[in-house]
């Protein structure tokens, strides 16, 4: 029976904002483990894109793991909807081959709450078949998992704020003129204090 | 961000500024015409696919689809609700 976890996390960016960088999210700093990264295959149908990419990570295992699973790297097949009218964006990944001593499938939504806050619902099935030993690798696997939310979340916010944040600076850099200006620029300033806050709260909230 | 062949790491960086230019510029804005990239990205799935082959990379693996399928995992239902 696989062991089953799920999380929840926020990103103060709009879904279009939080889609348009999640095909630019490696590398950042926490994903150094991921060595590359390719699309399989890509398609529309129905109006929603299909993208299925392949990437190698390497396989960071225990001393007690390593007779069981020794390989340097694993392949991970990610499978992707963009559905551009509901806003929602699912990705569902697994790893390729060794799925017999640990398969880690892992399912992300991210949908839309407002304007600029998009939520992330990852929801993950580990399992093993090691006689004798599922339990255990089963609990390293979902250990693993938990601590390699929060780097995710963490990597791609930081992408985020790269791509995003310098936009919002520059609303506030010129010297308005007329009164329109100086009225959107003030929302903006306003805009961008409100993102700040709810960053600070969601990064307090993550630890 | 490398491709899995070294010699596919250029076309890779070239389709996928074009794939990101079409996406926000493009398909977010609602047209669906995907023929701006598919040259480039013809000639970059040629280079992973043989960077695959030499890798002995299970293809039929990759080709199965999940998401959307009946095989998708399902979360289990919550405690306390019925």
């Amino acid at each position: 029976m696989a062991r089953y976890y799920e999380n929840t996390s926020t990103f103060n960016f709009s879904w279009d904002q939080v889609v348009r960088g999640y095909w630019k999210r490696y590398p950042n700093p926490q994903s150094t483990h991921v060595l590359s990264e390719d699309t399989w295959s890509r398609q529309i149908k129905d109006g929603c894109l299909h993208t299925k990419r392949v990437l190698t990570k390497t396989n960071r295992v225990p001393k007690w793991g390593e007779r069981f699973f020794n390989a340097k790297s694993v392949k991970i097949i990610e499978e992707s909807i963009v559905d551009p009218d509901q806003k929602v964006l699912i990705t569902y990944t697994r790893n390729l081959g060794y799925t017999k001593v640990m398969s880690v499938v892992e399912r992300v939504e991210y949908r839309s709450a407002g304007p600029h806050q998009t939520v992330a619902r990852r929801s993950a099935w580990i399992d093993s078949q090691v006689f004798g030993f599922s339990r255990a690798i089963r609990a390293f696997g979902v250990d693993r998992f938990k601590k390699n939310c929060t780097q995710m979340a963490s990597g791609f916010n930081h992408v985020l704020h790269a791509l995003y944040e310098r936009q919002a600076s520059h609303g506030l850099a010129p010297v308005s003129h007329t009164l329109k200006e100086m009225r959107s620029a003030a929302a903006a300033a306003a805009a961008a204090t409100d993102r700040a806050a709810a960053n600070v709260l969601s990064s307090v909230n993550r630890t | 961000m490398n491709s899995i062949g070294e010699e596919c790491t250029d076309l890779k960086k070239k389709y996928d500024d074009c794939f990101n230019t079409w996406f926000s510029e493009k398909f977010l804005k609602g047209d669906h015409d995907d023929s701006m990239c598919s040259s480039i990205f013809r000639i970059y799935q040629e280079c992973v696919k043989n960077a695959m082959k030499q890798q002995n990379i299970d293809f039929k693996e990759i080709d199965k689809d999940i998401l959307g399928t009946e095989n998708e995992f399902k979360a289990p239902p919550q405690e306390g609700t019925s």
